[in-house]
């Protein structure tokens, strides 16, 4: 039998305040442990919540932005469960009086565009982080408290690779808008899958497993491929599938039955008695559409038609905010856009990556780069002597350019003078290769331009050896 | 002079004048605890030495200053530095890192602190009996209990051992101790003082008030410990008025309504009567009486027994031994939990923590927590229309003077109904002060209760005062 995959995925991903989501301590990724916290968080008794505006800003931007119906009232709601990493032994969430609900966010696939409708957006605390040694637990509450805002879809995906598209667009959306840095490796976007499937041409869902323990988008595929085999596996063998949460192991690359049903909790909810109703103003919501960036398939598109680049290079540029706005800082030096992001999309990104340095990190001064460029254009430098012996200088160490071709003396030699004593002597100590270039077979140049090159340390101007080369030969 | 008998503004006044030195006093104060607490247990535990620093001792703002003076705090309002447990095997040992807000402006307004009060386990019980310290007694019959959940505040302010405490009241907890101790107390209008650093009972109906000698010392204390908290998000942003001014008000021509739903089966006759007098105290000072109805009120107590466990089974769920408290060690952490709770949590607690936790449960969260919601919002509107019609509420403050120890304390629906006067007032968020309107055939304190509508506490300041002035109830003291 033929089936249908029906796949609903909800991300936490965390808000990028400075400061917790009920009181005022940091929200710093990887500090000491247990130096970012207070009476509040750590849910001492007597302690109480006061809900950080900044949060409600950032978590209504990407609302927003997901075309979703933002709350006129929203209110908050304990989530009861006992945990060493839960210092109050509830979670604040929201349960029935959400931030947002009903949006949706459009995918690119390669046959077009498919619509996602998004179910909700809502506003919770996360919680500490569990650290055990050979001998005991150990408790590290400096996370909790952070913002979170949890995105649920609808189970409109169909296929791994369509919930990997949803994942990459949401992501991209959160970077631009500067809600979230979403660094899944340090936990700031968070992703649990519901999968089931059902027969083709059926209209009744299938029983759902809820993977978690998804670290990267790659395991989010690859738990989502094993999934989908395994249910496939099971239904094909007459065996039903369970209701249950079951955890992705990266290393075995299979998921494993967790917990069922049965020993699910009973969350308990209730509205959160020292938090009231927040009304949320729509002068807020207007000024917030009023300040939302240009977001990064927009940005494409504009590249493309602005500066005449092809979709893969303008989707390179705007694949990191950061990147595409470096970009244009460049193209306000120098206006030659292909020029420009030839230089980035190809050696600036390949160092970055032998660096193991996101665009993010990047502390190249776009003056530096272009100077660099000009160098090039007018004839003072050649291209792989910028590459390898500039670039590396001015991304890695920081230095200027003028001060790379100060300290290594490669400024390009175009001097005839100069030059002519190297020709001079190539010529004197390549017979053969003259003979054969006379005889009619041209591409020998190339050998003694290289020779020319190998003389004057790699400084000669290539192109004015070839042509004095060439006027020598001919005489 | 025996200066602990004096009242909180007549001290002040003195330490201001500097006609008494705030250590004598204390020191005073110290002794008299030390002669009378091995009958009383009214502290789970108070300081020889002031325990903090009092910074610019004269430098007060008019009317709110204590000059030094000490106050007693009951036993699950944070002071930073010292042991705070709600009187609960559970949190032993657990020292709050932080002032609670009402700490911190009365230590703004040069208090210092004797000591913890005694009180019901996590302030579950109308007598003090759950105490893990064991009970207090009744300074006018020491075999009876002083009320509770604050009765070891109402008892060591009736008893002389403290000038002034504070309490906390979710259902009745500073009012029916106040009422069997022959003291003035009053809980406050819901979002009137600050919640920061009193350890939950039912987050939605807790409120922290003043016991007092007299109307006076409430309106002083409150002077210092009322008003808008950042901290606390249900605080409320209403002004405040200087209590000691507005107390001197006139109430001639004020109305007053006497809810029929309260002078019905289960109030004990004398204590009738003597509230009966009592309204005719204040019809003789000019009020205008009226009977009125407030139809919901027999639901309160059933509506407050689903929304305050309910409350409380999540607000103390975060005692499990992981970071402060007793630990019982397990081979596994589920067990951890379980043996730590058990051995830490007294009969009481447990009975209401899993009255609450089944309140909330998945099947039946809608018949019970949220169908008491909706009678909460019912009750509430009861008020509302009163204080249409009249200016302040005059009721009993429990239907019974204070009972003997052990008498109920195996009965929970009697001992429940104990705060069958002072529930529906926590239930609307309004403020209510118990003041001391007679004694019974056993010379045992009937309390009159004052309602009024929410952040209102300025007519009831000025009705209790002016009944006050004109009475001398509050002037007798049990003998020891």
């Amino acid at each position: 039998m033929k089936y249908k995959t029906v796949i609903g995925l909800e991300v936490h991903v965390q808000l990028a305040s400075k400061t917790k989501i009920f009181c005022g301590c940091r929200t710093n990724f990887g500090a000491e442990a247990n130096t970012q916290i207070c009476p509040v968080c750590l849910g001492l008794p007597g302690s109480l919540p006061v809900f950080n505006r900044k949060v409600l800003e950032l978590s209504l931007k990407a609302a927003i932005t997901l075309n979703c119906t933002i709350a006129e009232t929203m209110k908050f709601d304990r989530k009861n469960y006992f945990y060493p990493d839960l210092p109050k032994a509830y979670q604040i969430s929201q349960f029935d009086m959400p931030l947002a609900v009903k949006g949706y966010l459009d995918i690119e696939l390669n046959g077009g565009n498919k619509r996602i409708e998004i179910t909700r957006v809502h506003l919770e605390e996360d919680a500490g982080k569990l650290i055990h040694t050979q001998k005991e637990s150990l408790v590290d509450f400096n996370r909790c408290g952070t913002p979170l805002i949890e995105i649920v879809s609808e189970p409109d995906l169909n296929n791994p690779e369509e919930a990997y598209s949803y994942l990459k667009k949401l992501k991209s959306i959160l970077n631009y808008l500067e809600v979230s840095d979403c660094n899944m490796q340090e936990g700031s976007l968070r992703c649990d899958a519901n999968i089931s499937l059902m027969p083709q041409g059926s209209n009744k869902l299938g029983t759902r497993a809820e993977v978690k323990n998804l670290n990267s988008f790659k395991a989010v595929k690859d738990a989502l491929t094993y999934e989908v085999t395994r249910q496939q596996a099971e239904l094909e063998e007459g065996r039903k599938i369970f209701q249950e949460t079951r955890l992705w192991d990266d290393t075995a690359k299979k998921t494993i039955s967790m917990r069922s049903k049965e020993e699910a909790h009973d969350y308990r909810y209730f509205p959160e008695p020292d938090l009231p109703k927040f009304l949320i103003q729509t002068s807020m919501i207007n000024d917030i559409k009023k300040s939302l960036p240009e977001l990064g398939h927009e940005k494409k598109d504009r590249f493309v038609k602005d500066y005449s680049l092809s979709e893969y290079d303008a989707d390179i540029l705007t694949s990191s905010k950061a990147m595409a706005e470096y970009y244009e800082r460049c193209l306000k030096i120098l206006n030659e856009p292909k020029e420009v992001a030839n230089w980035l999309i190809g050696p600036v990104l390949s160092e970055l990556k032998n660096l193991n340095e996101a665009f993010d990190s990047i502390k190249l001064d776009p003056r530096e780069l272009i100077e660099m460029i000009k160098l090039i254009k007018e004839n003072k430098v050649n291209v792989n002597t910028a590459k390898e012996e500039i670039l590396p200088e001015i991304i890695e160490n920081y230095k200027k350019t003028a001060d790379v071709l100060k300290e290594k003396d490669i400024l390009q030699v175009s001097d005839e003078a100069e030059l002519s004593a190297f020709i001079k002597q190539v010529i004197s100590e390549n017979e053969k290769s003259i003979n054969d270039y006379q005889q009619g077979k041209k591409s020998a140049i190339m050998y003694l331009v290289g020779q020319v090159m190998r003389l004057s340390k790699g400084k000669a101007n290539p192109k004015k050896v070839k042509e004095m080369l060439e006027k020598k030969l001919e005489n | 002079m025996e200066l602990y008998k004096l009242s909180t503004v007549e001290l002040s006044e003195k330490l201001k004048n500097k006609e008494i030195d705030s250590a004598v006093l204390y020191t005073r104060l110290v002794e008299r605890i030390k002669s009378v607490e091995g009958k009383m247990n009214a502290f789970a535990r108070y300081y020889e030495k002031p325990c903090h620093l009092i910074k610019n001792k004269d430098n007060y703002a008019v009317n709110k200053g204590l000059y030094g003076l000490p106050v007693a705090i009951k036993d699950n309002i944070c002071i930073k530095g010292k042991e705070t447990t709600c009187s609960s095997k559970i949190l032993q040992g657990f020292k709050a890192p932080y002032d609670a807000t009402v700490i911190s402006r009365l230590k703004g307004a040069g208090a210092s602190f004797i000591g913890q009060t005694n009180m019901d386990e996590f302030a579950f019980g109308s007598s003090t009996e759950t105490s893990f310290y064991g009970p207090t007694h009744n300074p006018w019959d020491l075999e009876r209990v002083p009320g509770g959940s604050s009765g070891g505040s109402a008892a060591a302010v009736a008893a002389d051992e403290a000038i002034v405490a504070l309490g906390s009241d979710t259902g009745g907890s500073i009012r029916q101790p106040a009422a069997m101790c022959g003291i003035v107390g009053l809980k406050p209008t819901y979002g009137r003082v600050s919640r920061y650093g009193l350890i939950a009972f039912a987050s939605s109906l807790d409120q922290i008030g003043t016991l007092s000698k007299t109307v006076e010392d409430a309106a002083l204390i409150m002077n210092i410990i009322s008003g808008k908290d950042e901290l606390d998000s249900t605080s409320c942003d209403v002004e405040v008025p200087d209590f000691l001014e507005v107390i001197k008000g006139d109430i001639k021509g004020l109305k007053a309504g006497i809810p029929k739903e309260y002078f019905i089966e289960g109030l004990d006759d004398e204590v009738k009567t003597i509230v009966k007098e009592a309204i005719e105290t204040l019809k003789k000072l000019g009020v205008e009486v009226e009977e009125i109805s407030l139809p919901h009120t027999k639901y309160a107590v059933s509506t407050y027994y689903l929304i305050a466990p309910a409350e409380a089974s999540s607000n103390l769920a975060r005692f499990d031994g992981v970071q402060y408290g007793i630990r019982q060690s397990a081979s596994d952490l589920a067990d951890m939990y379980k043996n730590t709770r058990a051995e830490g949590f007294g009969q009481e607690a447990i009975r209401r923590i899993i009255l609450g936790t089944y309140s909330l449960s998945s099947g039946y969260y809608e018949a019970y927590y949220l169908k008491a919601l909706k009678a909460r919002a019912v009750i509430a509107n009861d008020f509302k229309e009163a204080f249409k019609k009249v200016d302040f509420i005059l009721t009993p403050t429990a239907p019974t003077t204070a009972f003997k120890i052990n008498e109920k304390i195996n009965d929970s629906l009697q001992m429940y109904l104990s705060d069958i006067y002072t529930i529906p007032v926590n239930l609307a968020g309004i403020p209510a002060m118990s003041v001391p309107c007679g004694f019974d055939s056993k010379k045992l304190p009937v309390g009159l209760q004052i309602i009024t509508k929410a952040f209102d506490e300025a007519t009831i300041f000025k009705v209790a005062y002016s009944y006050q002035q004109n009475t001398l109830w509050h002037k007798e003291k049990p003998k020891l």
